[in-house]
């Protein structure tokens, strides 16, 4: 039994470039494996002399591996995107709340994402997706910058084929036939009854406040629009406090918390 | 006909919540609509004497910029209404709009609704209040875009 803030090693044992500045990586144990990750949980990985970053699940590969989706927007993440098949990576985990998906059975389903904020998505829609008799009707609605900003182009095909998928991007190329705009206005397009869905959001947290207001002015209760929360996570366990958001710390109490709860501490300004 | 005009507006959320006497009134200056893809449906600069509400398909409101071409600024879609300008002087569309697929929907005789709502300050004010949320909701829209949304967490700026 490890130290929980000692991080554990992992190997990379499969990396695919998402994007430009995305990478999904699998990793699995060197020798020690952590507990079992949920949807909605994250990690806290190491690149090692670098520093540490809070990663969210971005998949189930198989029970032994780890599948997480980093984007390269600071040394950290740099160095972790940088890793190679066989690269060692410290990860520590699982820490926080889940998505809980198996509590929206029985209701209609609205997946919202923003940008990177679909990689804690995919493995709620592929929950869905595996237990597809348990949910009512089901909408994903993502947005990213432009199109060769979307990730998982190949999931949103095969999705697509199954429940429905709207895709929207602020800036188009050449070639892009999609809606052009921000995500918030996808959601007049889902063909769900918001009085008896549940929604999951995550993006960045402007578009996630945007995004929720749209759902609750549709008539989805607040309480049933689950976010993913991010602050600046440290220690992943609650003892630190600079994840601190008014009477939550979102390592321990979120990342994902109903938006009934969290939307009173959104528009708190920060020390 | 009318009635089943009628049952269309009313089947839109847009128009939610008007009384069907109302309801009635707004469709004495609408007829069904068929739209091909990739069709102009006004430039802009023109004259704003419609206004469409879309119950399928999609179109695309754009600029044409010197250079580059037509540029798409944002698409709108089923539910959507097509189309504001009309209710402001100088009633120029400010963008153009071109369809991105078929379109099925109601078009509105609006120069003839403008004067209608002018005589009926009650049908005007119910109009408004439909109409303005979807200007608000273009502006926020526009408005985050501006932040770009998409960039590095911990840029921070001032306000």
């Amino acid at each position: 039994m490890s130290l929980p803030a000692v991080p554990v090693p992992y190997r990379i044992a499969a990396r695919r470039a998402d994007t430009a500045d995305t990478v999904t990586m699998e990793l699995e144990p060197v020798a020690e494996r952590l507990p079992a990750f949920a949807p909605g949980q994250f990690a806290m990985l190491t690149a090692y002399g670098v520093g540490e970053a809070p990663i969210s699940l971005s998949g189930v590969a198989t029970p032994d591996r780890l599948v997480h989706t980093v984007r390269a927007v600071g040394a950290v993440t740099a160095a972790l995107t940088a890793g190679r098949p066989g690269s060692v990576l410290g990860v520590r985990g699982p820490y926080g709340t889940s998505w809980d998906v198996a509590s929206a059975a029985g209701h209609d389903v609205v997946i919202v994402a923003g940008g990177i904020g679909l990689a804690p998505l995919r493995p709620v829609i592929e929950a869905v997706l595996a237990d597809r008799d348990r949910y009512g009707r089901v909408a994903v609605l993502v947005g990213a910058r432009t199109p060769a900003e979307l990730l998982y182009p190949d999931e949103l095909a095969r999705w697509e084929r199954q429940v429905q998928v709207e895709v929207t991007v602020d800036r188009p190329a050449e070639g892009w036939t999609g809606p052009v705009g921000l995500v918030p206005a996808l959601v007049a397009q889902a063909g769900v009854d918001p009085a008896a869905s549940v929604a999951f959001v995550c993006g960045p947290e402007v578009m996630m406040r945007f995004t929720a207001r749209a759902l609750i002015a549709r008539g989805v209760a607040a309480a049933r629009v689950r976010v993913s929360m991010e602050r600046t996570m440290r220690c992943g366990a609650g003892w630190c406090g600079h994840c601190q958001l008014g009477p939550l710390l979102i390592c321990r109490d979120g990342p994902v918390l109903d938006y009934a709860r969290v939307e009173p501490l959104l528009t708190v300004r920060e020390l | 006909m009318m009635t089943e005009l009628a049952g269309r507006v009313s089947a839109q959320p847009f128009f939610a919540g008007l009384p069907p006497a109302m309801i009635l009134q707004l469709c004495a200056y609408g007829e069904p609509v068929t739209l091909q893809a990739d069709r102009r449906v006004f430039f802009e600069g023109e004259t704003a004497e419609r206004f469409w509400l879309l119950e399928s398909g999609t179109v695309a409101l754009g600029l044409h910029v010197p250079g580059h071409g037509d540029q798409i600024v944002e698409t709108v879609g089923a539910g959507a209404v097509l189309g504001w300008s009309w209710l402001y002087p100088p009633y120029r569309w400010q963008f153009g709009a071109v369809t991105r697929s078929p379109v099925t929907g109601i078009a509105f005789d609006a120069a003839a609704l403008r004067e209608r709502c002018d005589a009926d300050p009650a049908l005007g004010y119910a109009l408004l209040l439909r109409f303005t949320p979807v200007i608000v909701d273009r502006l926020q829209a526009a408005r985050l875009r501006l932040l770009d949304l998409w960039g590095a967490p911990g840029r921070r700026v001032a306000p």
